[in-house]
């Protein structure tokens, strides 16, 4: 039962945002950029980080639903997304994006934990500053995200399916895009086709 | 020392927002909408709800910055530091004081925020968009505190600097940089 009169009908950070569209925007605008834009990262990979980041704050629908669009941007393997969420050391993953996801654990944490030690591992594991910027940006953003859509208690069903089926659509239209189907004309314009 | 190749003598966000500044155009609309625009909570009631945040996660850069902001609104510099110090007991509303209770619960994990939370600030006048942006204010700063502090950027201690940017923020908001030029890093 959420604590205010969200709009029924819309799950999880989507009841909120339909709730407040004005804030609804920019948190759309910036996950777009962050996880679909251009970027040396594949989507499945950033798509990964947040899921982790989501599971370490134990965010139900975040974890579910990026979990999700990760596995369907990396040919349906679901198992692998489990296994990045249960322990991310043994799953297969590259040394790089294991590095990352070791800066993301530590700003989930509090970003002052990351060290340059971390830092250069990841360097020497091919990691740009770009790279590394995103990764601090979307595990910072999803500890934004989880605590929006826990704060205000949100409805977080538990059915697989309904994420599958919420994962593949968001996988191939973007968070913009389906942002329309709660927000109609007040989402933002439909980014440049990337 | 920041972790990758930040712009020099730019602190704190300013920093990360140049060096990729297709992200700083949402995050700055999102501060904008969240602390500047018009809203039944004041300018001021919601800067400090920012500081608040930050002064609980220790982000120097970021409860500095809004610290300094708010002050302004306020026109009153001792709220801040009270509120960081034992908001219960500082000079604000007693409906700001219960949202602060939910934007502190939210700081930590959102869902500490209970039904007899929510409750009570409601009792005291608070709106659901209030609280709806209470928790948003509470949750974006979990975000801008640790992308700042992530990053490893710069984050000097100078009183000067942070009463400048409070003024530009108090006066323009967010969309345009209160930080344009590098600061002298002596």
């Amino acid at each position: 039962m959420p604590h205010i009169a969200l709009p029924p009908g819309h799950i999880g950070i989507r009841g909120a945002m339909a709730f407040r569209p004005e804030t609804a925007r920019p948190l759309n605008d910036l996950v777009e950029v962050l996880l679909t834009g251009p970027s040396t990262l594949s989507k499945g990979e950033r798509e990964l980080i947040a899921t982790y980041v989501s599971s370490l704050n134990c965010t139900h629908f975040c974890a579910s639903v990026h979990g999700m669009i990760a596995a369907a941007h990396l040919g349906g393997d679901e198992a692998l997304v489990r296994q990045v969420k249960t322990d991310f050391t043994q799953a297969n993953i590259s040394p790089k994006l294991k590095a990352l996801l070791v800066i993301a654990g530590k700003v989930q944490n509090d970003g002052k934990l990351v060290t340059p030690a971390d830092v250069e591992a990841a360097r020497n594991l091919g990691a740009t500053d770009i790279e590394i910027h995103d990764t601090v940006l979307i595990a910072a953003a999803f500890c934004m995200y989880n605590r929006y859509v826990d704060g205000l208690g949100t409805e977080q069903p538990d059915d697989e399916a309904l994420y599958r089926e919420r994962g593949r659509r968001t996988a191939r239209d973007g968070y913009v895009t389906t942002s329309r189907e709660y927000l109609g004309d007040q989402a933002s314009p439909a980014p440049a086709a990337h | 020392m920041p972790h990758i190749d930040l712009p020099e003598g730019m602190p704190g966000i300013s920093a990360g927002f140049n060096f990729r500044p297709e992200v700083a155009k949402p995050m700055r609309e999102l501060a904008h909408v969240l602390l500047h625009d018009a809203n039944s909570l004041t300018p001021g009631e919601r800067e400090l709800i920012a500081t608040y945040v930050s002064s609980q996660n220790d982000c120097h850069f970021c409860q500095s910055s809004h610290g300094a902001a708010a002050a302004c609104h306020l026109g009153d510099p001792s709220i801040v530091d009270k509120v960081k110090a034992d908001f219960l007991t500082a000079p604000v509303s007693d409906k700001l004081k219960a949202l602060m209770a939910i934007a502190g619960k939210v700081r930590q994990d959102g869902k500490l925020v209970t039904a007899a939370d929510v409750e009570a600030a409601r009792k005291l006048g608070a709106t659901d968009i209030e609280i709806h942006d209470t928790v948003l204010i509470a949750a974006a700063f979990c975000m801008y505190n640790r992308y700042v502090d992530g990053l490893g950027t710069w984050q000097p201690d100078n009183p000067e600097m942070y009463a400048q940017m409070g003024q530009h923020l108090a006066s323009e908001g967010y969309t345009a940089p209160s930080i344009r030029q590098p600061v002298p890093t002596d």
